[in-house]
């Protein structure tokens, strides 16, 4: 098997991750934004404040190229993975084991786009508020109405079947339908959002550029996550309990 | 460095493999066989493993310890159903399982040390080198308890565990690395004691699992049960005979009910045969009989499978490939449930009984630096988590996480002057403790200061054996805290190391007994031999002459047939020194006879 498959554009930057010193923890001498020391070939520790779009060599965009994340991941891997540091002595294990445990960390949240926009909203505005637990304002009502349902529905269902049980049912599927159909609105305008963010990452790329601007897409952003949420555990729940 | 070997520690068998530049082999014993039965006696010359202890299994059984892997890592408690099933006593001590045999007891890592070291033997006297580092494999579903007990099992048995590998990614390394594939491939892996599925994509060397899912209480030995319930109930409407009270008839109950299984594999019917006190017993069995028998336990399989696709994003129509692994694939109904879920004809173009290992032999070889251009990224099963107010379990690490992961939280104090907090880890997916399994507990200590101001951070670090490693930091003076984790379900490491010392002690006594068995074969040799050769030489030697070594022959047998192998090997040497003078007169006679026959042909000529 071939595995020598150079990014083409990213392979001038793939090496310059930033490292937690600039000096070799082995054999002292500089290492110049290599994870690995040009002199004694020993593994660096990652540095405590690298984001994961810097890790992936990534501008803090929304929409990223899938391809590259996996490519660039895959190439990481291959570089940290503790498999590699099996014979090598206590200090790299150790540090391919963090580095590693990093890069998972950093892939997982970057491919999936929910984790993700989350993930530039602690890194753009500081700490996302906790999920909130009421419902989305123009929903109230309904879900209300929805949680009594289900609740009339948990209790008649250990009473077996009954025409009353399969009307529950009906309407709670058909609820559900709804919420779904809610959810992907709101996927669909927080792509939207996406949109609006990459767009002004474009054309004002330094963080101190733009601020209020961006914070405002973020705290829009944050609300349709919010919303999202809470659509999402209530659909789960009724799949749970319908079926 | 040294070779390190790939371990395949099954339920009920047992292989070791190595890799060389042609590929991953299967180390096979003196008798070409690869597999080693996961069966140890316990006889009154010592220990017996393998076949020799399957045989025992009948005459002795509270004695042979069969599949232990169902006790490594385990309570009492979490086997209480299925204790009825074994022939011998358990009990527990500090959350692990003990094992009554005789006057002593064994913890399940100390049973399944004696089959590695089984193995571990095996390799040395095969490759002719010394063996001491292994990668061992484990049911992808097995929690850190049993990963630990695994790990723990080699450490006693004198192996250093460099890595701890799931059997169906395993099996996916050996597969991926013959077939060249690329894309999605579920591997099933449904083996004698655990049920494991896992979706992996492979792309360009690397191989990601995406999800893992399984039932470590599911395999061939289930089964074999529901045949040898039938089968203990007919014995008793008919026959009279109650099986349960009779050890040794149980246990031919059980052997003859997995033999029928595996019959069925490739016949649509087969006969039980089994001896009882008062006759033979007889009972014919369809496929179709047995299937439906076992139809439930399969079932079971496919809503593990329908959950790792889930986890995975995938629908089951988008996985490229399927593949079989372990013994228990062989059987027809199995084949056909899995074809039916995926939509396609599953692969088994590979043993299934050796795949896992020879995967495993490939890890070793990439661990040895050897195989550079693969790589598994492997995931961790279940979800980890803390205990927090009101009994509920907080989760750190999601289930299907690629592993190496860590996660981080941080700790503070309620009341004023609180020096600990005591940290309780689990594992599992349900909402409430209770319902998860409990892997450990610690305490933390803390700085006595005001209600709020410590802060300590622990962190959760699975590393790639999937095994959980804590550390704490206070994060106001930057320090380091040692925690003492103390696991639930987990050898300490003081037990351990008690156990790596009465291991030699029990390598003593497995000397002991492989002396006496090598010492008894070669009394048998010579005793046919020697008769053979009386026989030929009848008018050859004195009646006296030939009377002297009948005695001393008949005193040959009667000390073969104790314990002490120095007595036999004495005993041989005499029979030799007293049949010198038959040896020559033989050979002489040859030698005659050998140059009459020439000069007969001559004349012929």
């Amino acid at each position: 098997m071939d595995h020598q498959h150079q990014a083409q554009a990213t392979t001038a930057t793939s090496r310059e991750l930033p490292m937690a010193r600039s000096m070799c923890w082995h054999c002292q001498s500089e290492v110049t934004g290599e994870y690995l020391c040009g002199q004694c070939v020993k593994v660096q520790p990652l540095s405590r404040d690298l984001d994961y779009f810097a890790c992936f060599q990534l501008p803090r965009l929304l929409n990223i190229d899938e391809q590259h994340l996996e490519k660039t991941f895959y190439e990481l891997s291959r570089t940290f993975h503790p498999d590699f540091y099996s014979t090598k002595d206590e200090s790299e294990k150790a540090i391919s084991l963090g580095n590693s445990a990093f890069l998972n960390a950093a892939y997982r949240t970057l491919k999936d786009p929910i984790q993700r926009a989350e993930y530039l909203i602690r890194l753009e505005a500081g700490a996302v508020k906790d999920i909130r637990s009421n419902p989305p304002a123009d929903l109230f009502e309904e879900v209300l109405e929805l949680q009594e349902t289900l609740e009339t529905f948990r209790q008649l269902a250990p009473k077996g079947p009954s025409a009353g049980l399969e009307a529950l049912r009906k309407k709670l599927q058909a609820e559900r339908e709804h919420l779904e159909k809610r959810q992907a609105e709101m996927e669909a305008s927080l792509q939207d959002k996406f949109n609006e963010w990459d767009q002004l990452q474009e054309r004002a790329a330094l963080p101190g550029q733009a601020r209020e601007e961006k914070n405002t897409i973020l705290r829009e952003m944050q609300e349709i996550l919010s919303n999202r949420t809470y659509v999402r555990n209530m659909v789960n729940d009724l799949l749970e309990t319908t079926g | 460095m040294s070779r390190i070997v790939g371990i395949d520690l099954g339920t009920t068998n047992s292989l070791v493999a190595f890799m060389d530049k042609e590929g991953p082999h299967v180390i096979p014993g003196p008798d070409g066989q690869t597999k080693v039965p996961s069966i140890v006696g316990l006889t009154d010359n010592g220990l017996i493993v393998g076949d020799p202890a399957k045989a025992h299994l009948i005459r002795d059984p509270s004695h042979t310890i069969y599949s232990v892997k169902r006790f490594m890592g385990k309570g009492l408690d979490d086997v209480k159903d299925e204790l009825k099933y074994f022939p011998y006593h358990l009990h527990e001590k500090n959350g692990v399982i003990r094992i009554e045999i005789g006057d002593k007891t064994y913890s399940p890592p100390q049973v399944s040390a004696m089959i590695l070291k089984e193995l571990k033997r095996r390799a040395e006297d095969y490759l002719k080198e010394d063996v001491s580092k292994a990668v061992i494999t484990v049911p992808a579903y097995f929690n850190d308890s049993q990963r630990q007990a695994t790990k723990d099992a080699g450490l006693i048995a004198g192996l250093e565990v460099l890595r701890i590998i799931n059997e169906p990614t395993a099996a996916s390394l050996a597969y991926g690395l013959q077939k060249k594939t690329q894309g999605l491939i579920a591997i099933y892996d449904l083996g004698g004691g655990t049920f494991d599925i896992s979706i992996l994509k492979l792309k360009d060397g690397i191989f990601e699992v995406l999800a893992t899912n399984g039932d470590s209480h599911l395999g061939g030995d289930d089964f074999d049960q529901r045949l040898v319930d039938v089968l203990v109930d007919d014995i008793f409407q008919t026959q009279g005979i109650k099986v349960e009270g009779n050890p040794e008839l149980m246990q031919t109950v059980r052997l003859e009910a997995e033999r029928v299984k595996i019959r069925l594999s490739d016949e649509t019917q087969a006969q039980a045969v089994i001896q009882l006190p008062n006759g033979t017993y007889e009972k014919l069995w369809t496929r179709e009989s047995v299937e439906s028998l076992v139809m439930d336990l399969v079932e079971r399989t496919l809503g593990p499978c329908r959950n790792a696709l889930k986890d995975a994003g995938l629908t089951a129509s988008q996985i490229d490939e399927v593949v079989l692994v372990g013994g228990s694939t062989r059987m027809p109904l199995v084949w056909r449930k899995v074809e039916e879920l995926f939509g396609k004809t599953p692969h088994s173009e590979l043993n299934p009984d050796e795949v896992v290992a020879l995967g495993a032999a490939v890890q070793a070889d990439i661990l040895g630096g050897h195989t550079k251009d693969l790589l598994l990224l492997d995931v961790t099963p279940l979800s980890l988590g803390i205990e927090t107010m009101g009994g509920v379990m907080s989760a750190l690490i999601r289930r299907n996480t690629t592993i190496p992961t860590s996660a981080k939280e941080m700790f503070t104090t309620y009341v004023d002057g609180q020096t600990s907090v005591d940290i309780h880890i689990l594992q599992g997916e349900r909402e409430l403790v209770k319902d998860n399994r409990s892997l450990a507990r610690f305490q933390l200590k803390l700085p006595p200061l005001p209600a709020g101001v410590p802060r300590v951070e622990v962190n959760f670090l699975i590393d790639a054996n999937g095994i959980l490693h804590v550390t704490a930091r206070d994060i106001r003076t930057g320090e380091a805290q040692s925690v003492q984790v103390k696991p639930s379900h987990g050898l300490t490491d003081d037990e351990v190391e008690g156990m790596i010392r009465d291991s030699f002690q029990f390598a003593a006594e497995d000397i002991k007994a492989r002396q006496i068995i090598e010492a008894r074969n070669e009394a048998n040799a010579i005793i046919v031999a020697t008769e053979k050769a009386l026989v030929r030489a009848a008018n050859l030697i004195s009646d006296k002459e030939a009377e002297g070594i009948r005695r001393i022959l008949q005193q040959l047998g009667e000390v073969k047939a104790g314990d002490d192998h120095r007595a036999i090997r004495t005993k041989i040497s005499e029979v030799e020194k007293t049949t010198h003078h038959l040896a020559e007169v033989l050979m002489d006679a040859t030698l005659k006879e050998a140059l009459e026959s020439k000069k007969l042909s001559d004349v012929i000529k």
